[in-house]
């Protein structure tokens, strides 16, 4: 198991020595973190990583998952999409069906931590535990909430107002509410499967495998199978750069347990690609880690084309790798990607292609992008900077409404 | 040669700054709202605002000095304004309420004679007011003589550097920082203090900036 010594080489002794410290203020606080899925999703990624860093600063980090069906995963995915303004109606019939199943978890769960972590809308409605339990309630909003559908966000709000605080991952999706708002973006993990240094034949292995011709440029967006994420105008975007320059396109990506909508949207992907040859539609296992590092890494040119997006972590992926990134500028991108300074951003398929096209052509431009990118993630988008900033927040449920704090 | 090395009178405690970022939810539309909403923000806002680029960038330097200008540049594309408030030298100022009252000043001189470029940003480009809750903490470091100081001062980290540099001039309400007021009062090294004070730490990164206080120091030191 990796310990904060490994990221020594990393972010420096100092940034650690700072870690302890604040951990050394929190010693044997029960922090439990609850969400809907284990595995696939940004989420559970994050959780993975953090918990154990979280124990060995001394927090006493737990994670529990709230049980589901069919019926409840897709009244959530419709409320996921309605935060992100997709048009979608959700009946008060299907909201209870929420407040059901967030009940019949509640039955079920013990709930030992001074402070509860709920993260995301599945089982927001734990906090009506509140008046019976105490405690310091944390309510992470994961999802793009800058312009949610208002019958959807004002069946959330009475839940919102419950907790102590909520938090966003980037300022624009704060919302006017009775309670504290905090900013904490998420973060990769620089020594993860899935982020860590490959090989060089390792990685043209993995792209061996997967059929792809490392004479010619490639192009990849890493992500679920989802709307939001826009894999049809990725394949239009190939479409147009493929006039100027001989490349190929993968769009690579996995399920996740909370997300019914991914086959449907594959089968869109497919149609798209027309049986292009050059069009590598990957559909992952959610293990393939090593598989997606290597693919970040044998890329020449990163997109991440979402329409909405939480924050887009798969962004600071590619820049950690040091590859050229072209994004849309949704949710958290603006925060990774400062347009021209280290990487590129459009809002249209048009713009994006001629930004691909841009890095295609300019290697050396493109070189200068990637490496300032590098450094942006190491400062603000590593697990360690997000460790600090949720021990800073455990500090702040016990200094409520204060500005300055001695420690 | 220069004087020997001494004992401090009292020692030097590295002290860090770590900051939570709270979001208000209060957004300006134009110009007129920026400057109606600064007038009414807290001094954990301006704060913010003014100073979190100084730790949040620390490889490039020259940076976007605050984020007024750097929405009233890229949001409002207003570049006169921008470059007025992108020149307040926010090192000028002990104590936020000036600073605050300076960039307020700024804006209102600009509106009534650019009445014509007051228009409103499109949904999701408002500027959203972010206040620091800050924390202070004593770090493990603590010097009594240069000697000591230095090898601190090589491991702490830049929230440390930018606590006791930047920091202390709005906490002292002194043109000063905390290194060159104990090297000066405590050490006697008026010499390094003054130099210290003549940096300009707005265009240096914070490592740049550590290398460069690390110089002065090793060259004391070697001179004795």
């Amino acid at each position: 198991m990796l310990t904060l010594k490994d990221y020594e080489p990393i972010v420096g002794t100092q940034v650690l020595d700072e870690l302890k410290l604040l951990g050394q203020k929190l010693s044997g606080k029960i922090v439990q973190h609850i969400n809907s899925t284990a595995v696939g999703g940004g989420v559970a990624e994050i959780l993975n990583r953090m918990l154990p860093l979280l124990k060995e600063v001394g927090v006493d980090a737990r994670w529990d998952v709230i049980k589901g069906d069919d019926k409840f995963f897709a009244v959530t995915k419709k409320i996921h999409n309605a935060i992100h303004h997709s048009p979608t109606a959700v009946t008060p019939e299907e909201f209870d069906i929420l407040l059901e199943t967030n009940r019949e978890n509640a039955r079920n769960m013990d709930f030992p931590g001074d402070i509860i972590f709920v993260h995301d809308p599945q089982p927001i409605a734990l906090v009506d535990l509140k008046k019976e339990l105490g405690k310091k309630w944390i309510w992470r909003c994961h999802i793009d909430s800058s312009s949610p559908l208002i019958h959807v966000w004002d069946m959330l709000l009475p839940y919102i107002q419950q907790y102590d605080a909520a938090i966003f991952s980037a300022s624009v999706f704060a919302q006017t509410l009775p309670i504290h708002q905090f900013l904490i973006s998420p973060s990769i993990d620089p020594l993860s499967d899935k982020n860590r240094p490959l090989p060089r034949e390792q990685v043209n292995g993995i792209l061996d495998n997967f059929g792809l011709d490392r004479g010619r440029p490639i192009i990849t967006q890493i992500s679920r199978f989802d709307r939001l994420k826009d894999p049809c105008g990725v394949v239009e975007v190939y479409q147009l750069v493929k006039k100027y320059t001989d490349c190929q396109l993968v769009l690579a990506g996995g399920g996740a347990a909370d997300d019914p909508e991914g086959e449907a949207v594959l089968a869109e992907v497919r149609e798209k690609a027309a049986n292009d040859p050059d069009v590598h539609i990957l559909l992952l296992p959610p293990d393939s880690n090593i598989e997606i590092n290597a693919l970040q890494r044998g890329s020449d040119v990163i997109i991440q084309k979402s329409l909405k997006e939480g924050f887009g972590l798969t962004v600071s992926e590619a820049l950690w790798k040091e590859t050229p990134v072209v994004a849309s500028a949704v949710g958290g991108i603006p925060l990774q990607i400062s347009h021209q300074f280290n990487g590129l951003l459009a809002s249209t398929i048009e713009g994006i292609a001629y930004n691909v096209r841009q890095f295609l052509h300019n290697p050396k431009y493109a070189r200068l992008m990637a490496q300032h990118g590098k450094e942006h993630v190491r400062q603000n988008f590593l697990i360690t900077r997000h460790l600090r900033d949720y021990l800073l927040l455990f500090l702040a449920m016990e200094y409520p409404n204060q500005d300055f704090v001695l420690l | 040669m220069n004087e020997p090395l001494i004992q401090a009178r009292e020692s030097f405690r590295f002290y860090t700054r770590l900051n939570l970022l709270e979001l208000t939810g209060v957004k300006a539309r134009n110009i007129q709202e920026l400057l109606i909403l600064i007038e009414k923000s807290p001094d954990s806002v301006v704060y913010h605002h003014t100073h979190h680029f100084l730790q949040q960038h620390v490889y490039l330097s020259p940076e976007p000095p605050n984020d007024f200008a750097y929405w009233v540049k890229g949001i409002l594309g207003d570049y006169l304004l921008a470059e007025q408030l992108a020149s307040i030298d926010i090192y000028d100022f002990n104590s936020l309420k000036e600073l605050k009252e300076k960039i307020c000043s700024v804006i209102k001189n600009y509106i009534p004679q650019n009445v014509q470029c007051i228009r409103a940003v499109p949904l999701g480009k408002e500027f959203n007011f972010i206040k620091a809750v800050t924390f202070v903490l004593p770090t493990l470091y603590q010097t009594k003589n240069l000697a000591e100081f230095l090898v601190a001062l090589k491991k702490v980290t830049i929230h440390s550097l930018y606590f006791h540099i930047f920091e202390s001039r709005l906490r002292l309400k002194q043109p000063t920082n905390d290194f060159s007021y104990w090297l000066e009062t405590s050490l006697g090294e008026k010499k390094i203090a003054d130099a210290l004070n003549r940096l300009d730490p707005y265009t240096h990164t914070m490592e740049g900036l550590r290398k460069k206080i690390c110089e002065l120091i090793e060259n004391r030191i070697a001179d004795c």
